[in-house]
């Protein structure tokens, strides 16, 4: 991840504040920074979304295809993530830089979405063991500034309330071999049910306080950070410590019950302001990419 | 010969590239605000947003302790004791190399390693060039507005004794809130592209007032502070103006004919 050099005044400069729950920018340490959320910005994907959570800027484009089912789960479709640091986000992601990173992020992102109730995989069965619906997550971090896990799962969660898989008819011929028919319509297709998709909760250790989407300054306070993935329900998917330091036992009890308690509290405003966007529906006005 | 970036328009050169300049482009006598990036032998290299990193020489900062001495090569190993990377250092521009990189030296009480508080990194052309730029603002907190567009924000220092050299007290809840609130207030009038002076921070600081630290940096809520800013600031310079011939009479093309009393509630 992109790094910051801090002096040894300004870390206690920070490390004191967060104790005290006042940060430099004045949030407390389980406030996010300012963020905003768009859908539907990549014409030729199923579904987009492009999330802005401070100067992070992380864009996911999602891609239905027909594929093969894995030989496991012959009645399930399945994901696939990729997520690519671009050069643009920060000079380090230069040529092969951010092949590492990006791959951390794409393991752990499997992680997180490898459990029944996430997304429902039995929709994307087409015909049992034929024919499945595979959904392609392309992530693309656009800019770096902290948190880029918190920033890429609201943009998968947007993502995968906006993707519209079409509706797909199987019908026989004579010889009795399969045909799959996509239907003429463009707008008959199939939306996720995206309610258990966990967002997850990035929780920085400074100094004997934890705070939640930190800036690369006080990034680079801390030594250990846990990753958490929460559900709507308060159900963690997914638990990773990231960082050479080390953490407690009972350091990562209470961050766990903070990611929980923070993590909850995401869910509902995003779902309501997803479901806003989309009544909006055609007059919605499109940012983009140059608002 | 016509350089990059321009071309001919009926006979004229023009330019075809438009912009503000975001790199420092320091003289002779600015004030800047850098990062220790390099310890080498008699010599640190310093971060100053400038296309070169900036250098400061063994012999242009003042010894700890303060004698006037030649440099030994004691001091040349000891450097790392007293200047290490990551360490910000308030200085002013002493010469400029050849090459475009600056010299500089913090031969003066004034300048030096900074302590605690908290940098601000923006656009070297909004900072305005003013006689001073170290400023205590009433508000209660300490300002350096760096010409290289780092602006450092610290607490007052309430006795005479220079910051680091001892044990620092922890800073009061009630100087952070004031030191973010400002930091806010400056990410605030970049937004805007606001020229960024002791002045304007502080009226920016008194119309954010209303607001809580953490809500400035909405774009609603900024838009909305840097609009009552620029409110002051009519009302300050229009007052001067205005206050200067009290016996006059203001006539505004859309809403009539005022006097001083009738514009101004304080008077």
């Amino acid at each position: 991840m992109a790094t910051v050099q801090v002096s040894e005044a300004e870390k206690v400069y920070i490390l004191h504040g967060i104790r005290d729950d006042l940060r430099v920018d004045g949030r407390g340490c389980e406030d996010y920074r300012h963020m905003e959320i768009e859908t539907d910005v990549v014409s030729n994907t199923d579904g987009s979304a492009k999330v802005t959570l401070g100067h992070t800027a992380v864009l996911v484009g999602i891609k239905a295809e027909i594929g093969k089912p894995r030989p496991m789960f012959p009645g399930e479709g399945y994901l696939e993530f990729f997520v690519d640091c671009s050069a643009n986000a920060t000079p380090e992601f230069e040529g092969r830089g951010g092949e590492e990173l990006g791959t951390e992020l794409s393991n752990t992102l499997y992680k997180v979405f490898n459990n029944k109730n996430s997304v429902n995989l039995k929709s994307l069965c087409i015909l049992k063991g034929e024919h499945c619906w595979v959904l392609y997550v392309d992530v693309l971090l656009l800019q770096c500034d902290g948190n880029l896990y918190d920033a890429i799962s609201i943009a998968i969660k947007a993502a995968l309330f906006n993707t519209k898989i079409p509706k797909v008819h199987i019908s026989s011929d004579e010889e009795g071999s399969k045909e799959i028919e996509l239907s003429d319509d463009p707008y008959d297709c199939m939306r996720l049910n995206v309610e258990n998709v966990p967002c997850i909760v990035t929780l920085c250790k400074v100094g004997h306080r934890h705070v939640v989407d930190a800036t690369l300054q006080e990034k680079a306070c801390s030594v250990a950070s846990l990753v958490m993935a929460v559900t709507q329900k308060g159900t963690v998917t997914c638990l990773r410590k990231v960082g050479g330091g080390s953490l407690d036992p009972e350091s990562v009890f209470e961050m766990t019950e903070t990611g929980k308690r923070v993590g909850k509290a995401l869910h509902a405003p995003l779902m309501s302001l997803l479901q806003q966007e989309e009544k909006l529906g055609k007059s919605r006005q499109k940012v983009g990419f140059l608002g | 010969m016509r350089g990059h970036g321009t071309y001919v328009d009926e006979e004229k050169l023009t330019a075809s590239v438009a912009g503000e300049v975001q790199e420092f482009n320091g003289e002779v006598g600015d004030v800047v605000v850098g990062r220790i990036t390099e310890v080498q032998q008699k010599r640190w290299k310093v971060e100053t947003n400038s296309r070169l990193d900036s250098v400061l020489l063994l012999s242009a900062v003042n010894l700890p302790g303060g004698e006037l001495r030649r440099r030994s090569a004691e001091d040349e190993l000891t450097m790392r004791e007293y200047l290490q990377e990551g360490d910000l250092i308030s200085a002013e521009v002493q010469s400029v190399f050849s090459d475009g990189a600056l010299s500089l030296h913090t031969r003066s009480l004034k300048y030096g390693k900074l302590g605690q508080g908290v940098l601000v990194q923006l656009s070297p052309s909004l900072i305005k060039r003013q006689k001073t730029h170290f400023h205590n603002l009433p508000c209660g907190a300490s300002i350096i507005l760096g010409n290289n567009g780092f602006v450092w924000l610290y607490p007052l220092q309430h006795n005479r004794k220079r910051k680091l050299e001892a044990f620092t007290p922890p800073i009061s809840l009630a100087d952070r809130e004031v030191i973010s609130r400002l930091r806010n207030c400056l990410l605030a009038l970049t937004a805007h592209k606001v020229l960024l002076y002791d002045t304007s921070v502080l009226y920016c600081y008194e119309s954010s007032l209303q607001h809580q630290v953490k809500d400035i940096l909405k774009p609603e809520i900024m838009e909305e502070i840097v609009l009552l800013t620029s409110k002051s600031f009519w009302n300050m310079k229009a007052r001067k103006a205005i206050l200067s011939f009290p016996k006059h009479f203001v006539i505004c093309n859309c809403c009539g004919i005022f006097t001083a009393e009738m514009l101004f509630d304080d008077l």
